[in-house]
């Protein structure tokens, strides 16, 4: 581990408690849909507006998905865990509690790894634990009033909850895109960010190196990666103010303002203090017994960082490179689909992590859509150009471009095998010319034109000066259009000097 | 320990119940009056006792033949992950005091 | 046509699959009787609902697709949420709820062939022992209209006494269906915790909450127990997994002389407990050592003659009398105080005037409106109860109160199964004493309280317990009820331990003056 950065001489200590939605198809304690965006209340049902006589039933998808997640993590799973009432009163929150864990959360432990540049960092969890989601409070168009819309209520949460482990913003946001990475991965929850779906609370606390810890101020519902950085820097340089001008921080929980890029302290709760914590009587313990986990455990897809170990070991690429292209599973599986086909892995990593992913980003583009314009096979034809020498890098990525811009039938993914790829290649390379020349005797002939008009830098090379021989090679690519091989051309060259 | 009129201001907050001084006042003494009985339970020595939060907990020797339990009593059951709940907002709203557009309304909330 | 509003359930259904009267005379004469409420023991009633069900039942008795109970009437405790009638649990709070459902005993009932009458006076939100407890007026005793009929099933047994109904539900968390029934000289039963769904009963202590039948006699009991239970996996996750059984079933088997002496443990005489503690002056000692200040009665003598005589009827049944020891169970009033105030402070916290029920009329801000609506809306002992519960849970309190209550209520489980390995049913009084007058203990919620000391041990434990009538209390002819205990799922053995007592006795035959 390297020293950790300061800010003003002081240490910025981030925990993170993140609450994903999990990808169900019915709510955690009732039979109602959780689609997004649905007319107001038109999908909270009886058990979810808490109408008298109703009672709970626990959603199997919701525990399924809980140890999913566990086992991406590396957690313990409960083999035994039990629900709790946590009371409160809140509009949104139709029951005066909701359902949640306490002494016994379902995910215990584990940890996630991330790469902060080329330095590895791991953040170790506490737990993760089920519960129910809360409603929506409307505030506009109601003069003094809101409107509740309890539609969201009873969506089934994972609140995950990490040690205190980060030490700057960028780590915090590293961690934060790292966990959204392995639950959009295993499909437990969508990710979308804007909807709701993964929601980061950010505890912030700055001390002086060595110092205990400060006291933490909780940013709330931090809704895209962008703002929790802001957020979390504001915060940062607010506590330090704070201190350097001899205020004590208060523990507060506050809310980010992207309009004007601070944070703000929320209306506390009074008796936020005392949820008055029970075992919930209508919910008897949840059991997961081991061969449960371990059947999740055989139906699980390869996860992230498995699956770049095998990169490394299979492939033989960089750490770097593996980490990278197995950011999404589109990304790794355009990877593999090049790379098996072309035999050239690291070629393929350097056209996809280089040319490709400039191009999509430029164009604002994801995998499936890029998909469209270069697929896996054609990528796989390209490189295999390069290698039999048929085309050099730069007619390459000329190849590379026609086939990016031009609008043609897409045939990116109904291509059914490389032949059929290479020939779309081989079309390209055809109608703009740009085929290597690999015939000595042409070639032969230019060079000795251009030796011919150049006696000054034959003179020097004569001479010793060996700089002199880029002043021939330049016009001689020139004159053969770019289509020269360049070391064929030096080969000769030194041939015809020597 | 007895309860003082702190306390009983205390759990009325929390419990969001309002009480008039001489409600207060009889509520603190019955209060306080239950908890006479209460101190007898509190003198029991229960170490090593499970806390039991669920009767079927005690259906000794019975958990073999009732489903969804083992050793240590009732386990929870799991339903499949299916929606099956029609949209129900008339009915359900019907004995709402507040709404508009199918939204409950309240006074404003303010965060 | 016969006097039905006399007949017992299984007289009724006989008489209907017969065709001796129709389901609709049967509703339109209790409906008469029902006329003016008598006992304010109903709070909804719609005859134009009531009769239209009858009218269906005929039609299936005519069709032959009657079910066991086709066309019986029954009225159930406003604890249960119905579709066609409001549902108030007895509190302003619920003023003219509408439930979009019908609970699950509800409707198994109505599948069972039985016509609703209408719906039952209680205690708010079934916490009472007086039935003094509800927003909607107190409910008399038709044994004596200036006594309780007890709680919190006041309405559900004075209906059934005054024959308004022959048969009602009840829901029992401390003694709801067991005290009332005692008090008003009916039979009731509360199954074992799990047996019958929760779902669509108005929470009050969700780990104690039971529902059961109320009718006249063991028998019917019997009938209507295996009709309103059976597992109800999609929608309570508290409902017993097991396949539902016909109560009744040991009803019919040949009597004998002494249908006890081969009903016990490996076809042994059957062996009732007769706990130790319960003899004589019942939780007496205890409470006033404890509790110096206060002065609680102990089991009233007439009571204990009551039960004494019941038990030599026992014996002459072929019984076998074994003493056995609770001796935690003094302990139960404490224990089950704060385990159901701390359940139910929480199961209130839905009633807040948002999305449904009462909602103040005038408030400052949201805080104010809920403080408002939540005081208005609740009675005292209700508001008592909360207060409790969320003291017994909040920070700093919740070891001391909640979870050393939780502790010694297993310890109670468990002096109840060292006592089944020496018996086969424990026997004792329901309450120390018989019906009191209305207002006695009104001012006095802890005095009502320490009357529960017998029926709160088995629902602590979740056993399923009964109450028949064994006489009345000398001069003052209040009936006086005796409580059979079952071990866990043995209700068919406890019905029929029942039975056979009304085999041999007249008590549940009789009638309140002027009935």
């Amino acid at each position: 581990m390297s020293a950790t950065k300061l800010v003003h001489g002081y240490e910025v200590v981030i925990g993170f408690e993140t609450h994903a939605q999990l990808s169900t198809q019915s709510k955690i304690f009732s039979r109602a849909s959780t689609a997004f965006g649905a007319e107001p209340n038109t999908q909270a049902c009886a058990v979810d507006l808490a109408l008298p006589g109703t009672l709970p039933v626990m959603n199997k998808g919701a525990v399924e998905r809980a140890i999913e997640l566990g086992l991406a993590l590396g957690s313990h799973i409960a083999e035994r865990s039990v629900f709790a009432r946590k009371n409160y009163f809140y509009p949104d929150l139709p029951k005066g509690y909701q359902i949640s864990q306490f002494e016994i959360p379902v995910v215990q432990g584990g940890a996630v790894s991330f790469f902060l540049g080329d330095e590895k960092k791991t953040v170790r969890l506490v737990r993760a634990h089920l519960e129910e989601d809360a409603g929506k409070s409307l505030h506009e168009d109601f003069i003094g009033q809101s409107g509740i819309d309890l539609n969201r209520a009873g969506t089934p949460l994972l609140e995950i909850v990490t040690e205190p482990d980060m030490r700057s913003s960028e780590e915090a946001v590293a961690y934060a895109k790292e966990l959204h990475k392995i639950v959009t991965w295993i499909g437990i929850c969508d990710g979308n960010m804007q909807e709701g779906s993964f929601r980061c609370d950010a505890n912030v606390s700055v001390r002086k190196p060595g110092a205990p810890l400060g006291t933490r101020r909780e940013i709330k519902n931090l809704n895209s990666f962008k703002f929790m950085q802001q957020a979390i820097d504001y915060e940062v340089r607010w506590q330090i103010e704070q201190i350097e001008d001899g205020h004590a921080i208060q523990q507060a929980t506050v809310l980010f303002n992207p309009d004007t890029g601070e944070t703000r302290a929320m209306r506390t709760k009074e008796d936020a203090a005392d949820y008055r914590y029970f075992p919930d009587p209508d919910l008897p313990p949840l059991v997961i017994s081991r061969e449960w986990v371990e059947r999740v455990r055989s139906e699980m897809a390869e996860l992230p960082r498995v699956m770049a170990e095998r990169f490394v070991t299979q492939y033989g690429l960089p750490e770097y490179d593996a980490t990278t292209l197995t950011q999404s599973k589109a990304m790794a599986a355009y990877f593999e689909g090049t790379a098996k086909v072309c035999g050239q892995a690291k070629l393929a990593s350097n056209w996809i992590m280089g040319e490709l992913s400039r191009r999509m980003n430029a164009d604002d583009m994801d995998f499936a859509q890029a998909q469209q314009r270069i697929g896996a096979l054609e990528l796989a034809a390209l490189i295999m150009r390069i290698n039999d020498n048929t085309i050099n890098n730069n007619s390459a990525k000329a190849v590379f471009d026609a086939l990016w811009n031009e609008s043609r039938v897409a045939v990116g993914d109904n291509l059914h095998d490389v032949t059929q790829a290479a020939s779309v290649i081989d079309s390209i390379i055809e109608a703009k010319g740009l085929k290597q020349m690999n015939d000595t005797g042409a070639l032969e002939a230019i060079i000795d034109e251009v030796l011919a008009a150049n006696p000054k830098n034959v003179e020097e090379f004569k001479a010793g000066n060996t700089k002199a021989l880029n002043g021939l090679v330049g016009p001689i690519m020139k004159a053969s259009k770019g289509k020269a091989n360049p070391a064929q051309v030096n080969a000769l060259l030194l041939k015809k000097l020597g | 320990m007895a309860l003082t009129s702190h306390d009983i201001d205390r759990l009325a907050q929390l419990s969001r119940l309002q009480f008039e001084a001489p409600a207060a006042e009889r509520l603190l003494g019955q209060l306080n009056g239950f908890f006479e009985i209460v101190e007898q339970m509190r003198a029991v020595k229960t170490e090593g006792v499970v806390p039991m939060a669920h009767p079927v907990d005690a259906m000794h020797g019975l958990t073999a033949a009732i489903g969804d339990t083992d050793a240590l009593g009732m386990t929870l059951r799991l339903r499949e992950d299916v929606v099956s709940e029609p949209n129900q907002r008339e009915a359900n709203q019907r004995s709402a005091p507040a709404v508009e557009r199918g939204l409950f309304l309240v006074p404003k909330v303010i965060e | 046509m016969a006097d039905v509003h006399n007949m017992t359930v299984a007289e009724l259904a006989a008489g209907l699959q017969h065709k001796d009267f129709s389901a609709v005379e049967v509703a339109t004469r209790f409906l008469a009787r029902m006329g003016g409420n008598p006992h304010n023991a109903f709070l909804d009633i719609n005859s134009e609902v009531t009769l239209a069900q009858a009218q269906a039942s005929d039609a299936k008795i005519a069709a032959g697709t009657a079910g066991p109970l086709e066309g019986v009437p029954i009225a159930h405790k406003d604890i249960f949420v119905t579709k066609d009638f409001a549902t108030t649990a007895s509190s302003k709070m619920l003023k003219d709820y509408r439930s979009p459902f019908d609970a699950t005993v509800v409707s198994k009932l109505r599948e069972a062939g039985m016509v609703t009458l209408g719906k039952l006076n209680c205690d708010e939100f079934a916490m009472g022992s007086a039935n003094e407890n509800s927003a909607y007026g107190a409910v008399t005793n038709p044994w004596d209209t200036t006594c309780i009929p007890g709680g919190s099933s006041g309405g559900s047994a004075a209906a059934v006494a005054a024959r308004l109904a022959p048969a009602a539900t009840g829901t029992d968390t401390g003694g709801s269906i067991r005290q009332p029934a005692a008090f008003c000289g009916i039979t009731g039963i509360k199954p074992t915790y799990g047996r019958a769904s929760r779902y669509g009963m108005v929470a009050f202590a969700s780990s104690l909450d039971q529902a059961g039948p109320m009718a006249r006699s063991a028998e019917d009991c019997a009938l209507l127990l295996s009709a309103m239970c059976g597992p109800d996996l999609d929608r309570d996750s508290t409902s017993l997994n097991v396949a539902n059984e016909d109560f009744s079933r040991l009803l019919a088997m040949p009597a004998g002389d002494k249908p006890l002496a081969t009903a016990g443990k490996d076809g042994g005489p059957l062996k009732i407990g007769h706990p130790r503690e319960w003899l004589g002056g019942g939780s007496q000692v205890d409470f006033d050592r404890h509790a110096p200040a206060r002065r609680s009665e102990g089991t009233n003598p007439q009571v204990n003659k009551r039960i004494e005589e019941a038990l030599a009827h026992y014996k002459s049944l072929g019984a076998e009398l074994v003493e056995v020891s609770l001796p935690q169970a003094q302990l139960s009033i404490p224990v089950y105080y704060i385990v159901c105030a701390a359940e139910a402070s929480s199961n209130l916290s839905r009633f807040d005037g948002v999305k449904f029920g009462h909602r103040a009329k005038e408030f400052t801000d949201l805080a104010d409106m809920y403080q408002r609506t939540r005081s208005e809306g609740f009675g005292d002992e209700v508001k008592r109860r909360i207060m409790i519960g969320s003291y017994v849970l909040s920070h700093g309190y919740y070891d001391a109160y909640y979870l050393q209550a939780q502790k010694i209520r297993r310890m109670i489980a468990n002096d109840f199964q060292a006592a089944f390995a020496q018996c086969d049913v424990i026997a004792g009084p329901v309450a120390p004493t018989t019906a009191w007058k209305l207002g006695d203990k009104a001012d006095d919620p802890v005095a009502n309280y320490l009357a529960d000391i017998f029926t709160l041990p088995a629902s602590l434990a979740g056993l399923p317990c009964m109450s028949i009538p064994v006489g009345f209390g000398e001069g003052s002819h209040m009936p006086v009820g005796m409580q059979l205990i079952g071990n866990y799922l043995q209700e068919a053995q406890l019905l029929n331990v029942a039975h056979r007592f009304q085999q041999i006795t007249e008590f549940h035959h009789a009638k309140p003056e002027g009935v």
